[in-house]
């Protein structure tokens, strides 16, 4: 659905994500608010940054927020994760035995944010008959 | 135009037109702006144990202990186009074995409308200052605060605080029994 344009544009492979959990509550990533992220390689990721993660053999994206990063002298890179409203970090969330993030799992950084417009996306995908019901309303309308 | 469903539609219509101009509105308009502010951070007896981290690789890594003092008005970033700041405190160092270390030791959410003025005297840190290694003692570590501004709708900003602070841990191992947060030592 999403034009391939703009995955190249931000070399994310899912640059827009809907939010479907909204547990954190406090006004940012609630129940359908639309997340633009992209995964530039130059680009680092600091403490504090808001990532599009996945975690090895999960198939929904989640994205949380860094709260601890080392990098080694060769290059390498450990982070740790944190839902804002959780009172625990991610790594009850990694699959077994992983204690850390590593680049390679993390598939972007977000960037911008726009509210409500997902709600719109998780409706038609929920029934697929709303799309034929407003293509015909709109039809027979105008 | 007199069919109720007509109707209807044009309002509809109409009515995403406009909370779409109004978005994309409040996004341009404060595009350029910039979030910066001034904070103070100070530091209370940084000390560094030496600990089992069960939560990480169960080995004895060094854990730093220390208390914060924050204050800082922010009231003057919250413009239209802000709803929620997230504020949060890096800790940020260098360790032989790791070129950069980064641990986000207190945060804290602020709402639009809630009072954004911070005065917190001693407190403990939120989370746990754990070390990847042993490499705390004697280590100059860098305390600078960050906001991430979540707007309405528009980009997601970082901005850092004018107004970090340094400080060096000591040379030596605290055991628990000699030392803990609250005693006067």
């Amino acid at each position: 659905m999403l034009s391939k344009g703009l995955v190249l544009m931000t070399n994310c492979a899912t640059p827009i994500i809907v939010v479907l959990s909204g547990d954190d509550a406090y006004g940012f990533r609630d129940f359908g608010d639309l997340i633009l992220s992209t995964n530039y390689p130059t680009e680092s990721i600091r403490a504090g940054d808001n990532v599009v993660f996945l975690i090895e053999g999960g198939d929904i994206p989640i994205t949380h927020r860094v709260i601890k990063l080392h990098e080694k002298n060769d290059g390498s890179i450990k982070f740790l994760t944190h839902g804002d409203g959780n009172h625990i970090d991610d790594r009850g969330l990694y699959s077994s035995g992983q204690l850390w993030l590593e680049r390679k799992d993390i598939i972007g950084k977000v960037k911008g944010y726009v509210p409500y417009i997902g709600l719109i996306i998780i409706l038609l995908a929920k029934f697929p008959l709303l799309n034929l019901l407003i293509s015909v309303t709109i039809g027979g309308i105008s | 135009m007199h069919s109720f469903l007509s109707r209807l539609n044009t309002l509809f219509a109409f009515t995403i037109s406009v909370l779409a101009v109004l978005t994309i509105g409040v996004f341009i308009s404060t595009y350029f702006e910039k979030y910066h502010e001034t904070v103070s951070i100070g530091v209370n007896k940084p000390i560094v144990k030496h600990m089992t981290d069960y939560s990480a690789n169960r080995k004895k890594n060094d854990l730093g202990v220390l208390q914060l003092n924050l204050d800082m008005n922010l009231n003057q970033l919250f413009d239209w186009n802000v709803k929620v700041l997230f504020l949060y405190l890096i800790a940020e160092y260098v360790t032989p074995t790791n070129s950069l270390n980064q641990v986000v030791l207190w945060d804290k959410i602020i709402r639009r409308g809630e009072n954004a003025r911070i005065y917190l005297h001693d407190i403990a840190t939120k989370y746990y200052f754990w070390d990847d290694g042993e490499n705390l003692r004697s280590n100059n570590v860098t305390l600078s605060l960050a906001w991430n501004i979540i707007p309405n709708a528009g980009r997601l900003l970082h901005v850092p605080a004018n107004g970090s602070t340094s400080f060096i841990f000591s040379d030596q191992y605290t055991t628990s029994r000699a030392a803990s947060p609250k005693s006067s030592s």
